[in-house]
């Protein structure tokens, strides 16, 4: 008698695997900021067209992610953070995501544009070829600037959210956007302090790759320093108020107060106590954005009672 | 004796298979509701209804029918 065994390696893909083709993580901030976006704004959209919207514009976002997925699939494999990714562990095809990336997009523009109008599913539009192409297939794997100028794919959610409200764009929306884009390069940076290895056996040309961590350190302090007066700002428009400038005095006082300990810091003291300041400073800065962005939303609930506002 | 095929593959197709179909189907409802909101607020629309518009919701009268009003 002959015992067969067949041992199939189970490498098909569950549904979950294509739900972290489009990097649920990064959607959920996206979901957050647009929705801020389009309720800070001074038009009302039916609930039903809000809620398709936002939802819209997350898909977008997945789908970016998904091509994102698709073109940087040789440096995840190599990168420990990313290669359980679904495409370098061998459970979704790197042509699946590319077509799941296109089919989406398409579909996420197509129904924005019918659900709310052109210009919003433009933006969106942009915010997808502006991730995909610009970002992931030119500027990543070229200059150390990347995240700055790639920042703008993750600022430009709120600015559609307020384009589905008003079908337009204003001082507000400018300044959301800009909040975001000015946030990203430290938030990251800080990132890419205590996670430089992984860069560096990428082949990513971070900052902290190309010119070393005491420039790096010095790009923090300086964007953070800039970042400062562009949250602030945000407060004085009509969309501010007293909560929202108090909310990010505090915080930028925060955020500034980690950028300055990021750098004075000598990286054989990092090292010795295993990135402890720019861990901490990574995780604030995720609270910072998340922070000002409610309270955005706490003056909007206060301006809608007659409250709030200058 | 049957064939009794119980593997971790099955499950990741049933998974699939049920979040595709109930995302297509949440996604239908979507539309639906949409559509409604959209027909009922009487947002920009073209009737199809053989009527000559100069501007959408400005019906003009028929050829012959605009002078023989008393």
């Amino acid at each position: 008698m002959t015992d067969v065994h067949v041992t199939a390696d189970p490498k098909e893909a569950g549904f979950g695997d294509y739900v972290q083709l489009l990097k649920p993580r990064v959607m959920s901030l996206v979901v957050f900021t647009a929705a801020v976006g389009l309720l800070v704004a001074p038009q009302g959209v039916h609930p039903v067209v809000a809620v398709a919207s936002i939802l819209f514009i997350a898909l977008g976002a997945g789908a970016s992610g998904a091509l994102n997925m698709w073109w940087d699939a040789d440096i995840d494999a190599v990168m420990r953070r990313t290669s359980g990714r679904p495409i370098p562990a061998g459970r979704v095809e790197a042509g699946e995501a590319l077509a799941i990336g296109l089919a989406l997009s398409g579909i996420a523009v197509v129904m924005l544009g019918l659900a709310a109008n052109l210009l919003a599913a433009g933006l969106l539009a942009f915010t997808i070829f502006f991730y995909a192409v610009i970002y992931s297939m030119w500027l990543k794997r070229w200059t150390p600037q990347n995240i700055v100028i790639g920042g703008a794919a993750g600022a430009f959610p709120p600015m559609i959210g307020w384009a589905v409200a008003t079908g337009g764009v204003g001082i507000e929306s400018i300044l959301m956007f800009a909040l975001i884009f000015m946030w990203t390069p430290p938030h990251f940076w800080a990132l890419a302090l205590f996670m430089n290895a992984d860069y560096e056996k990428a082949g990513v040309p971070m900052l902290t790759v190309t010119h070393g961590k005491r420039v790096t350190r010095n790009h923090v302090l300086v964007y953070t320093i800039l970042l400062a007066p562009v949250a602030m700002g945000l407060g004085f428009t009509g969309i501010g108020g007293p909560v929202y400038l108090a909310t990010a005095a505090v915080l930028n006082a925060g955020f500034l107060w980690g950028a300055l300990a990021i750098w004075r810091r000598d990286e054989t003291v990092a090292q010795a106590d295993g990135y402890r300041v720019e861990k901490r400073v990574f995780t604030f800065s995720l609270f910072y954005l998340f922070l000002h962005f409610t309270a955005l939303l706490v003056e909007a609930a206060l301006h809608s009672h007659g409250l709030g506002a200058w | 004796m049957a064939i009794r095929a119980e593997h971790e593959i099955h499950r990741r197709r049933l998974s699939r298979n049920l979040g595709v179909g109930l995302t297509l189907g949440a996604f239908v409802v979507l539309v639906f509701l949409l559509t409604v909101v959209k027909i009922t607020r009487g947002d920009p629309m073209q009737g199809f209804d053989h009527t000559p518009e100069s501007a959408p919701g400005v019906a003009q009268p028929a050829a012959g029918q605009g002078s023989a009003a008393p």
